[in-house]
């Protein structure tokens, strides 16, 4: 009999187990870090964890709550400046995954973290773009983690801060976007993964015990599943527990384990 | 020449109302102390400049220092939302903020291009995405030689670039280390260099290779130990998240957030006491 786990810890769980060992992997604030870190705290010991403030082979004890912690430089096997990260490293082509988070994101993965309503005049404005375009585009490929609701999954994005696939189809390469795209959308309920031709964001992993009506109500748009949807492993104990400890610590460190607004970086 | 001056001094001398003013700093190093200066000094029409607006600019914008401001990321790092900064954009208080919104690459591409006196920076970028539409500094141009299309977006040239740092020596050789963000950069690519330092020490003790301004890009320097608080300086002090995230209560009213700079940064003379103050705050808060 397994333990009793919360969506939360399945969409992390489901997202890191998504960063293949070794791979050099461009890390967002928030829930992609705490997922990019489980995976290296269990199957993934060899990523190479890179912060955007030049953090490279970070390997923190407990999340950092900012992207540029102290304990992302003193764990790094090397710092380099804002401008090396980006320019060398990332526009470089050195970077294999490239892990997002979204405020709003559309049925071709491209996401939202401007602002809500018109941009002269927002209704909320959020944080920007922060280093999301160039990963999204630059990264060998993009793996998105995000918790799915009506909200935040939406037919037509108020702004496109980091393109996807844009409008489907070849439209991303098209545009002359080096990376090869989003190729997994991980969330509380589900996993997506973009149709090879149309590029649409199509159910392919169903997490267990989680019903199409609870996903179709936190879809803005008509949800697509693969002919032969799977049902997602649930977290093993080594998962959980080690994904436990890590906010304990981190909790104990300084007080809060995640903030929503931080996964927009 | 750079000289050794107290950050009053350094700040009336080389901060003008209308400058473009850049306080740089990545989330390491944030040079808080003179941000605040620049507040008591009730400096006016500010264009700032900043990826990563963070507390110091929240600040600077609810009291009403700046016209304008280039970014990449408007958020309480770790923490939430930076209210003042939202507010000024949803609602004009205290008065209509013109934006001027861009990337981390591009910010630090554009920093890279004004440090090396070129007009414009050139990047893989923004294809696709919104930011061009609300960004006439963001264009697009053909390669000359392979015809492929990139961004290329106005260099960041400052009037004046302010930046923290650990140490410098007393002719004002400056010495960093850690997340070093675009400081080196921004520096560079200002007119003036204004930095306070953790300490002055006679020998910098530098490695070869090590991220040194020599004094003679340097304009002022001024000491002010834990000038970066609440962001932290590797070696000295770590981030005081606490404060990061008690911000959010200060600053999400108006009221509020007015009187607390009243009375912590307005009634205060310099950031010694600005500290002292908030010590004195937490003592009233504690039950007798």
């Amino acid at each position: 009999m397994r333990d009793a786990y919360s969506t939360s810890e399945m969409m992390t769980v489901a997202a890191a187990r998504r960063l293949r060992d070794a791979a050099t992997c461009f890390v967002g604030i928030g829930l992609p870090s705490t997922a990019a870190n489980l995976a290296r705290l269990t199957h993934a010991p060899g990523v190479s964890l890179i912060y955007e403030s030049g953090t490279i082979g970070a390997k923190p004890s407990v999340l950092p709550l900012s992207i540029g912690d102290g304990e992302l430089a003193t764990s790094a096997d090397s710092v380099v400046s804002t401008p090396e990260i980006f320019r060398y490293y990332l526009q470089g082509g050195r970077i294999d995954v490239g892990f997002l988070g979204a405020a709003q994101i559309d049925r071709f993965a491209n996401i939202n973290t401007t602002v809500i309503g018109p941009y002269a005049r927002p209704r909320t404005r959020l944080p920007g773009a922060g280093g999301a375009p160039e990963i999204a585009a630059l990264a060998g490929e993009v793996l998105i983690i995000v918790k799915q609701s009506a909200r935040s999954f939406v037919k037509q994005l108020d702004f496109v801060t980091s393109a996807g696939y844009l409008e489907g189809g070849d439209a991303r390469e098209r545009a002359g976007l080096p990376g090869k795209g989003p190729v997994a959308v991980i969330t509380d309920l589900c996993i997506l993964e973009p149709d090879p031709a149309t590029r649409e964001l199509t159910v392919a992993s169903i997490h267990p015990g989680v019903e199409r009506a609870a996903i179709e109500a936190a879809t803005g748009w008509p949800v697509r599943y693969l002919a032969r949807v799977a049902t997602t492993e649930p977290p093993g104990p080594c998962e959980l527990s080690t994904l436990r400890e890590l906010l304990r610590r981190t909790e104990a460190a300084h007080g809060a384990a995640e903030d929503s607004h931080a996964a927009l970086g | 020449m750079s000289h050794i001056v107290s950050l009053r001094e350094a700040i009336a001398e080389n901060v003008r109302d209308g400058d473009t003013l850049a306080l740089e700093g990545f989330t390491h190093l944030i040079p808080f102390a003179a941000g605040h200066e620049v507040i008591r000094q009730r400096r006016r029409d500010l264009c700032l400049v900043r990826m990563t607006p963070d507390l110091i600019y929240d600040q600077m914008i609810g009291m009403g220092c700046a016209a304008r401001l280039t970014f990449s990321w408007g958020g309480n790092p770790g923490a939430g939302s930076l209210y003042r900064f939202r507010d000024a954009i949803e609602s004009d208080w205290p008065h209509p903020l013109q934006i001027e919104e861009r990337s981390h690459a591009d910010i630090a591409s554009a920093y890279v291009a004004g440090a090396a006196n070129l007009p414009f920076s050139v990047m893989r970028g923004y294809a696709g995405t919104d930011l061009p539409k609300y960004n006439d500094q963001i264009r697009f141009i053909t390669c000359p030689f392979t015809a492929e299309r990139l961004a290329a977006t106005r260099s960041i040239r400052p009037d004046v670039t302010v930046i923290h740092a650990q140490k410098a020596d007393r002719s004002g050789n400056v010495l960093l280390w850690g997340i070093l963000g675009v400081q080196k950069e921004a520096a560079l690519a200002a007119k003036r260099v204004v930095v306070t330092v953790e300490e002055l020490v006679d020998e910098l003790h530098a490695p070869p290779n090590a991220c040194v301004l020599p004094q003679w890009v340097v304009s002022a320097v001024a000491l002010v130990p834990g000038g970066a608080f609440p962001s932290y300086a590797l070696g000295y002090y770590e981030r005081d998240n606490r404060f990061y995230k008690a911000w959010n209560g200060i600053a999400r009213d108006r009221a509020t957030f007015t009187a607390w700079m009243q009375r912590h940064i307005l009634e205060t003379a310099d950031f010694a006491e600005f500290r002292r103050s908030l010590v004195s705050d937490i003592h009233e808060e504690e039950p007798s």
